[in-house]
């Protein structure tokens, strides 16, 4: 009968905490999402006053001492023009941390309210647009980038509308399965019972319900929007030239590996890796304080 | 297995204290509780939900979950002090000497391990394998009752009807001949016919088994007919014990007083009087308790009982924590009893509905869920649907909101009016009309929103109303209700069950209904919360002259409430008329049989019917008779071939049975059923 209470069940109880402090709260003592949280922040800072406390110019080329090891004046060492590897890397972080992040927002935006349209009407618009969706999935993105920079041409927005559009059916998909389960809650039946129109129902009763879900999946997806900028850049389909970005540093000097000037490759590769690791660890947070 | 010398008592419990950590703080749950419990003695255990009922069950085989823990006393199970037990001997005794059934039997089977090997493994614990453990296994399975052991050995849990589970749990408890058995509310989630059952066949078991027990219910009419002795538990402490003929009829705690006072009894009904209450709430687990814990609640407190903590007063083979325990019954009521006006018979009816079904496609079979169901209702009175789970009231009323379209064909008319078949094609008028209060206050209010937009967004949709005359009727619905303002700001999941329910109340009234539909509004609450809302809506309705559509599995809340049941079984109504009449009888063998399994607080052990097997599949409706399966008065082979008329046997009292009127009566008189 009754349950085991892990909170306190007074009935009469009105100064609980509210559910976002609780979250708040349960993040807060989340070694995981704090330790995500550090790195990540230590990446934005580095995008947004990078350039302030970076030894060198990025940019600036210094031909005498290309391609020189890490030392006690290029802590990283220069690449084949003599940039400093260490300013590129934290300066590296600025297009990636501003592409990644609008493209994930827009799959956000643009799959929550796929995901409440197929989920809220089931049926026929269910069919129809799921399997759309699905279809799109089925493509891979670089194919897509490819398509899309032949039409719009390359540019920062359309690795952004290419990643965003990409990713939208993942959480489309995810968002639909948790509103499928509220729309069969007696809250629906009761807005119906008051004449409520689709989009209120949708957007005002169910979404606010959903948004844990939606934010996780979203988190999730972030990491995986670094990835897909990087992976862009490197095959020449995203950011440009003569950007610092990682992913357009590594493919312009892996070809230098083999001489053994590995560190021209190694740190960008290995800040692209934290970054998707520091993301990952926050939506593992996110993940567990949500799902409490 | 060779079982110790047998201690005198069964179990004993020693001023056991436990406590739940919660917030970094250890709150009390039980505190310093004695119990005995003999040698083959079944021993009840009642309170409110919250009082720790389940927490005893958990801490005699130490189950606490991880932020439990016992803080003081004594538990001994079979002489044997299970506190000083090492993981081991622990794991001996729950696996030997003690066994758990618990309210969902779902959730105790494994569901993707068939019924035959979830049994068979508890006798290979005990060493006996392969054939022989299969026909021990058999052996139980006919020992709860089930006639083809050999068929559902080979079936998943899933594929087995909720009393069928809550048997093979029974007999998985009993499979090692425990000389404990923890009943943890095992009959709470099921049908009053199943209920029955189940209940019966622990009985039965007590004669051949030795076992003791120990059975946790709320349901007092339960306890009363399962045990020797009963304790009442309030706040984690014992308030009154004895052998429970003696406390239900003559109780010594004010708490006792007001719990029995609190169930709808004796065929009570609304324009007799409201059901008595209890005020306030439960202290809190881990509250600071100072003299009686009762005390804030307790209209005979004073001075002495806020600052004396009572001490179990021995009253001869009977205990009570009550410095007053001798004029407990003297209690004065919480709720006056102040008698409505009666109904006026009045007025052309406010809804009326011609036969209206619903069919579902269900894999291909047309799946009947509501067939050829007409009636009708007046304003100001109320209709109780009855009927098992699966019989289709649920649909009806959904039928009628509009939330489902009907079958082509049937008509619902609304002052006169047809309804749309579609909710989206009536008109707003006849939307507010019709509201409903559903069982789940969890699931019908938006956890998102705040009380006070739920209840706003009722009044600006369904009343129009908007500004200042929104935030006026607000208040006053609010009020009507009996919430206060301080429940407006929040959410609705920081109020306790009945709580939200007066919210979901408010809602369906924002638009001044004609009808509001209660869908099992109480099922899930306290009793003594379910006597504050059953009364609100009793005064609700001679306020407004609204009429309630009211869905109940509990006969006794259908009688204090309704003026007319309709009876459906297999989505048909088998007996329709006034409540008095069905209630009173003569009345079709189902409702009979219904009326008879209900488990009563007075004991009068009638010739109790009981209906065999399970509510037939609605795909594959039987012929003639839909009852005729289970019928206990089935005459012969037209109950086969056809389906009896609902013919009106007195005015305004239809029964759909081949047996005529008079013949029922002369049939149900020969066993005297009183009523609930």
């Amino acid at each position: 009968m009754s349950a085991i209470p892990t909170s306190s069940p007074t009935p009469d109880d009105t100064r609980q905490r509210g559910p976002l402090a609780e979250v708040l709260f349960s993040l807060l003592r989340s070694g995981t999402f704090l330790t995500g949280l550090v790195i990540v922040l230590f990446w934005v800072g580095c995008a947004l006053f990078g350039e302030h406390f970076a030894p060198y110019d990025p940019l600036a080329d210094d031909i005498i001492n290309a391609l020189a090891p890490p030392s006690a004046a290029h802590w990283f060492g220069t690449d084949q023009i003599g940039r400093d590897v260490f300013s590129r890397v934290i300066v590296g972080s600025r297009d990636i941390l501003t592409v990644a992040p609008l493209a994930t927002l827009l799959a956000a935006v643009a799959g929550t309210a796929l995901g409440l349209i197929t989920g809220y009407f089931r049926g026929i618009v269910d069919d129809v647009v799921s399997r759309i969706l699905e279809a799109f999935m089925a493509i891979p993105v670089v194919i897509v980038a490819l398509l899309a920079i032949v039409a719009l041409g390359t540019s920062k927005t359309t690795v952004i509308v290419v990643i965003g559009l990409s990713f939208a059916p993942i959480i489309a998909r995810t968002v639909r399965s948790a509103v499928l389960a509220e729309r069969e809650l007696d809250y629906v039946a009761a807005a119906q019972l008051r004449h409520e129109s689709a989009l209120h129902t949708m957007f005002v009763e169910i979404l606010p319900n959903v948004i844990p879900p939606i934010l996780v999946e979203t988190t999730v997806r972030l990491g995986y929007a670094i990835f897909a900028v990087a992976t862009l850049s490197f095959m020449g389909f995203g950011i440009q030239p003569p950007s610092p970005d990682w992913g357009l540093s590594i493919s312009s000097n892996y070809g230098m590996i083999g001489g053994g000037f590995w560190w021209t490759v190694l740190f960008d590769a290995l800040a692209i890796a934290s970054l998707v690791i520091g993301v990952n660890l926050v939506a593992d947070g996110v993940h567990g304080a949500l799902n409490d | 297995m060779t079982k110790s010398v047998t201690a005198e008592n069964a179990l004993e419990l020693a001023d056991l204290s436990v406590a739940y950590r919660v917030a970094g703080r250890n709150r009390a749950v039980l505190r310093n509780l004695s119990l005995t419990i003999g040698q083959g003695e079944a021993y009840g255990l009642v309170g409110e939900s919250g009082c720790g009922k389940s927490t005893v069950a958990l801490t005699v085989v130490r189950y606490l979950p991880r932020n439990g823990s016992i803080t003081g006393g004594a538990i001994s199970l079979d002489g044997q002090d299970v506190m000083k037990l090492d993981a081991e001997a622990l794991r001996r005794a729950r696996a030997e000497s003690v066994s758990m059934v618990y309210q969902d039997p779902g959730k105790a089977l494994n569901p993707s391990i068939r019924i035959g090997r979830q049994l068979t493994e508890i006798f290979e614990l005990g060493g006996i394998m392969g054939q022989a453990a299969q026909d021990r296994a058999i052996a139980m399975l006919n020992r709860v009752r089930i006639s083809d052991p050999t068929s559902v050995m080979q079936r998943y849990p899933h594929q087995l009807s909720g009393g069928m589970q809550q048997r093979v749990a029974i007999a998985m408890a009993l499979a090692n001949d425990p000389s404990m058995l923890i009943l943890d509310e095992p009959t709470t989630g099921l049908d009053a016919t199943v209920e029955a059952e189940v209940l019966d066949l622990i009985a039965q078991l007590r004669q051949e088994l030795s076992a003791s027990i120990l059975f946790i219910s709320h349901n007092l009419a339960v306890v009363s007919n399962m045990c020797d002795r009963v304790g009442v538990l309030y706040a984690g402490m014992l308030v009154e014990e004895g052998p429970t003929e003696v406390v239900f009829n003559d109780p010594r705690h004010p708490y006792t007083v007001a719990l029995l006072r609190c169930l709808p009894r004796g065929g009570q009904r609304k324009d007799q009087g409201r059901l008595d209450t209890i005020p306030g709430f439960l202290p809190g687990i881990g509250a600071a308790i100072k003299g009686c814990a009762f005390a804030d609640r307790c209209a005979l407190a004073d001075d002495r009982c806020r600052t004396e903590s009572p001490p179990l007063y021995d009253l001869g083979g009977r205990l009570s924590r009550c410095h007053y325990h001798e004029r407990a019954q003297a209690l004065p009521r919480a709720t006056p009893s102040n008698v409505a006006p009666a109904p006026r018979a009045a007025a052309a009816p406010v809804l009326r509905v011609a036969g209206l079904n619903k069919t579902y496609a269900s894999h291909g079979h047309a799946l009947r869920a509501v067939k050829d169901v007409s009636l009708d209702l007046r304003p100001g009175e109320t209709l109780g649907l009855v009927g098992e789970s699966g019989s289709g009231k649920t649909t009806f009323a959904r039928l009628l909101l509009g939330l489902v379209p009907p079958d082509e064909g049937g008509t619902i008319e609304l002052e006169g009016k047809a309804l749309a078949p579609r909710l989206a094609d009536r008109s707003d008028d006849q939307i507010k009309a019709m509201q409903i209060v559903f069982q789940n206050p969890d699931s019908a209010l938006n956890r998102s929103h705040s009380v006070r937009h739920l209840i706003s967004r009722a009044l600006k949709r369904l009343a129009g109303l908007s500004g200042k005359a929104l935030e006026a009727r607000l208040n006053d619905l609010v009020r009507s209700v009996r919430l206060t303002d301080r429940h407006l700001a929040v959410k609705p999941r920081q109020l306790s069950g009945g709580l939200k329910q007066r919210v979901a109340i408010a809602r369906a009234f924002a638009g001044d209904p004609r009808i509001v539909v209660c869908d099992e509004p109480t099922s899930a609450l306290d009793v003594s919360v379910q006597a504050a809302i059953l009364n609100l809506l009793a005064d609700l309705q001679s306020k407004e002259d609204v009429s309630y559509i009211f869905i109940s599995h509990d006969l006794a809340v259908v009688r204090y409430l309704s003026d007319k049941i309709a009876v459906l079984y297999l989505g048909r109504i088998m007996e329709f008329g006034p409540s008095e009449d069905v209630f009173s009888g003569p009345h079709h063998p189902y409702t009979e049989a219904l009326l008879s399994a209900v488990p009563r607080l007075d004991q009068t052990e009638t010739a109790r019917i009981r209906l065999d097997g399970e509510i037939p599949s609605a795909t594959n409706p039987p012929s003639g008779c839909v009852f005729h399966t289970r019928c206990p008065r089935k005459i012969g082979a037209v109950c086969e071939q056809q389906e009896p008329p609902l013919s009106e046997a007195q005015p305004g009292h239809s029964i759909r049975c081949h047996i005529p009127y008079g013949e029922l009566a002369r049939l149900q008189k020969a066993v005297v059923t009183e009523p609930a």
